[in-house]
Formats: structure tokens, sequence, C-alpha cells
């Protein structure tokens, strides 16, 4: 889905030209998750699914509260629920952690997408997917660090969390954080947000966990959906939050130097051998045999 | 005019596969190199669109490998490496320069086409195997993200060198006069066979 202008748009798939630069004044926005605050009562999923009208198809149990329970072109996000044992403080936490699309500064799934266009990034650093291009392809699934795109089993096109770009567009909130009970989802510019969660960190850490911190991973230059985690030294424990995540170095060497330096060697290759015909001519056994006969007959001449 | 002596090269069967390849190869190369990079997209509007490439390249892939594993039966044991093929390598400058006199003696095919054929069976067989691993909606799913991502990579890396291989092999039809009748009508002329094939020559006619 994508509601903004052209003109905010910074970033697109399988486009080697810059995008238009002239508008330099946006912000970028952020949507912070303050896990420590959550209570998992997933009001964010099903503001989610009114707002973006999507329906998923009404599952099963699995055995734990993960519901539904993974990430689908029609759930764009879950609430991820982990008992964690904390073994040397001897007790039990569970850690529920909103998953979905990070907005990563760097994506990957845009980095992937062969389709010029499919995948876009506002200057605001929202990531849209713009579902007309889609071709079904999964590279963007290939290419994000965090498994989040899903292709539709309707359509075959991917779908994922959209920050809600054409409500923030028009200046409002993202659904999931105008419904959350709690305040643990705030959105606001991404300066703020860094300041806000700071302020929540030092709070942590005043109540004993001193592992609290921001999670706005460098690896992919950062996210416009953090988190404030109460153990950001070890994020694996929240579902597989991973440590450090980046664009895999595959999907790198895939997309980097090699595939312009392949197209070179093709088109080096086929000059090379238009410009040996050229030098050689053709190599032709009939007319050899010919030159021969005629160069002896020539001899016998003289 | 006296026409000159034609000796069979290929059977009906045999330059049909081959053609089926060949036709299949081009519309494979074609769709996947129009998302190879987006400099060829604009590729997809000859099969249809974005979508539609995205939907019958792997079949055309899939078309592909099977037409050219019954190639791979009929063709293989006259690739056979021998001892002088290393020799002809050695030389590779003089077959490139029309000096193939000074050639060691080549029989059905010579050392370059034979390196050729096994590339082609190495790629092909890689192309079939990495494509299906991130084949959607098919089979990506059941595979882990990193198999997918490795299958890719390779995909795209492979399909590189069998296109060079192509070119190669194509610009060598071209070059050498007689190679594409013989694909095409299945005869070459003597004089074809006994400047690039004089071994084989001898063994199909004793000359």
């Amino acid at each position: 889905m994508s509601s903004l202008q052209t003109l905010d748009i910074t970033q697109r798939s399988a486009t080697t030209t810059p995008s238009p630069q002239v508008r330099t004044a946006g912000v970028e926005v952020a949507k912070l998750i303050d896990v420590s605050k959550c209570i998992g009562c997933k009001a964010c999923q099903v503001a989610c699914s009114e707002w973006n009208d999507i329906r998923d198809v009404v599952g099963t149990n699995v055995g734990v509260y993960d519901n539904p329970a993974d990430l689908s072109a029609d759930s764009w996000t879950v609430m991820r629920f982990t008992e964690y044992e904390d073994k040397e403080q001897n007790h039990l936490e569970w850690l529920i952690r909103k998953d979905g699309c990070m907005h990563c500064a760097d994506p990957g799934c845009l980095k992937a997408c062969p389709s010029p266009g499919a995948i876009v990034q506002y200057s605001n650093g929202i990531v849209d997917f713009v579902e007309e291009h889609c071709i079904g392809c999964g590279s963007c699934v290939t290419g994000c660090p965090f498994n989040v795109p899903r292709i539709s089993k309707k359509d075959n096109k991917a779908y994922k969390c959209t920050l809600c770009s054409d409500r923030v567009s028009v200046g409002l909130e993202p659904a999931c954080v105008k419904t959350c009970p709690t305040g643990a989802i705030t959105f606001g510019s991404k300066e703020d947000m860094l300041e806000h969660a700071a302020e929540r960190v030092v709070d942590l850490k005043e109540r004993g966990y001193q592992g609290a911190g921001v999670y706005d991973p460098a690896g992919v230059g950062g996210t416009h959906v953090m988190y404030v985690l109460k153990h950001a030294d070890k994020p694996e424990i929240y579902a597989g939050l991973p440590a450090n995540p980046a664009i895999s170095p595959l999907v790198g060497l895939w997309k980097g130097a090699f595939k312009p330096l392949a197209l070179l060697a093709m088109g080096v290759s086929a000059l090379a051998g238009f410009f040996h015909y050229v030098k050689m001519g053709p190599n032709d056994a009939d007319a050899d045999e010919e030159k021969s006969d005629s160069t002896a007959a020539h001899q016998e001449q003289k | 005019m006296n026409i000159p002596n034609q000796i069979p090269r290929y059977s009906d069967n045999e330059r049909l596969n081959h053609w089926l390849t060949a036709i299949c190869f081009m519309l494979a190369a074609l769709s996947g190199l129009s998302l190879f990079h987006p400099s060829l997209f604009w590729l997809t509007n000859l099969f249809g669109g974005g979508p539609w490439t995205r939907i019958l390249h792997p079949f055309i892939g899939l078309v592909m490998a099977l037409v050219f594993a019954g190639m791979v039966l009929r063709f293989w044991q006259h690739n056979k490496l021998q001892d002088n093929d290393r020799q002809w390598m050695k030389q590779w400058r003089d077959a490139i320069s029309n000096r193939e006199d000074r050639l060691p003696e080549v029989g059905r095919y010579n050392a370059g086409q034979k390196m050729i054929f096994w590339l082609m069976v190495v790629c092909i067989a890689t192309l079939l195997v990495t494509g299906i691993l991130f084949w959607r909606p098919w089979f990506a799913d059941a595979f882990p993200i990193v198999v997918v991502r490795i299958a890719t990579l390779l995909h795209a890396v492979t399909a590189s060198i069998i296109v060079l291989g192509a070119i190669v092999h194509i610009y060598a039809a071209i070059w050498v006069k007689g190679s594409l009748g013989g694909m095409l009508g299945g005869t070459v002329s003597e004089k074809w066979a006994r400047k690039h094939h004089p071994a084989w020559l001898r063994e199909i006619t004793g000359k």
C-alpha cells in the first residue's frame, strides 16, 4: 500500500537512479514499543486488522498464547509470548513482544526486490510494499533479516505492516498506537522516541533491570520500530529477536557488485565475439579449399 | 555446379532435441535476466509482465532441464575427455585463430565443445536444484532461509556462467560456417568434416 506522494519517496526497489531529492524537511518517525509495559491484550492486533480491513482465518490453539501463531499476509502484527526462566535470579518472566516489520533504515527487502517500485521507503523512514507492482517472487522474504514479509496464498503478493503509512501521511498515529491501553506503544519523531526510550531505560535500571536498553540495531542502519527491553543485553530471549541483525552477506553479494559485473562480462564476451569475426573472418572449410585450389592453379600457371 | 559431399552428423531426433533445449534456454535466459538486474526488467514485457515472468520462468527451466537430460543421454559418450584434448586446450590460441592444422586431430567434438557440454551439464543441474529451493509459492517455504539465500545466490552466479557459455557456443556456430547447417539440416560437407573433425570423418567413412 502506498499513499504518500512521490516526492516523499527516498528509496525505490530495483531502481538504479536516485529518487526525488528536493524535499528535505521531512522528519523521521518511529514507533516505540515498550515491552516492559505490554500486557499482551492483543488490542494492537485487532486495531491493525480493523484499520487495514484484513481478516485472517480463525486458527487453532497451538498450546501457547500466540494467536495467530505467526505473522501472515492477513496478520501484520503478532504478539509473541515467551516464558523466560532467569536461572541466576531464580524467577520466571513472561516476555511479550509485538512482532512485525521493523522498518529498517537499510531495508533488506527493498534491496532484494527485483520489481521496480514494488518496495519504497519514504523520507519519514517507513518502508512500504506497493502490491500492484509486486510480482510475488518472494525475494523480500529472502532479504529480510527479521523474517517479516509474507506472500499471500490468495494473490501471491507480499504483505507486511505499513506502519499505517496512510494514517501517518495525514498526521495520525498508527492504529496499534492509537488503541494500546497501557501506553506501551508510542509514536513520534525518531528523535523524540529515542529520548523517551532513554528515560524509560533509566527508570527500568533504577528498578533493578541492569540489562535494560533500547533496541535500535545499527546493523540495519537503525529501525523505525524500536523496542524498550528489560533485557536488551540478550534480545534473543524475546522470541528470537536477533541480537545483531544485518542484511545477510549472501544477499549483499547477490544484489551487490556481482550483477553489474556479470552483465558487463556478458556484454564484453558478445562484443569480443563480434570483433573476433571482424578480425578473423568466417571459418569456412569449403571456401578454404577453393582458395587453396585457386592458389595451386595460380602457381601452376607460373 | 557440383554438390558437395554431404555427411550425416545429427539425426532428426538429435536436432529436435537440441533446438527444443535451445528455445527453452532462450526463454529461460530472457525471463531470468529480466529479474536479474533492473536495467533488464523491461524484458518481462515479453512474457506478459512481472508476475507472469515470475510464474513462467521456473516451468520453462524445468522443461529445459528435462529436454536437456535427453541431450546428455544422447551425447555424453561423444564428450568424454581424452588425452589429446589437454593438448588442444593448451593450443586454444590456434583454435580461435583458424590454425586448426596445428591442433591435435579432432574427433566428433573438439576439447572446447566438450568443455561447453560439461559446463552445460553442471550449470543446468545446479540451476535446477537451486531453482527448486526458492521456487515460490511451491517449495521455498519448506527450506530454511539460509538455504534459500545460498540457493538464490548460486542460481544467479550459475545463470551468469551458463549465459557466458551460451554466448561462446552461439558465436562458435556463427564463426564456423557449416556448423549451423549441420544442426539445422543434419548434414555437413566433407570439407567441413575434414577440416574440423578429421578423426570423426575417418571413423564414419573410413576416408
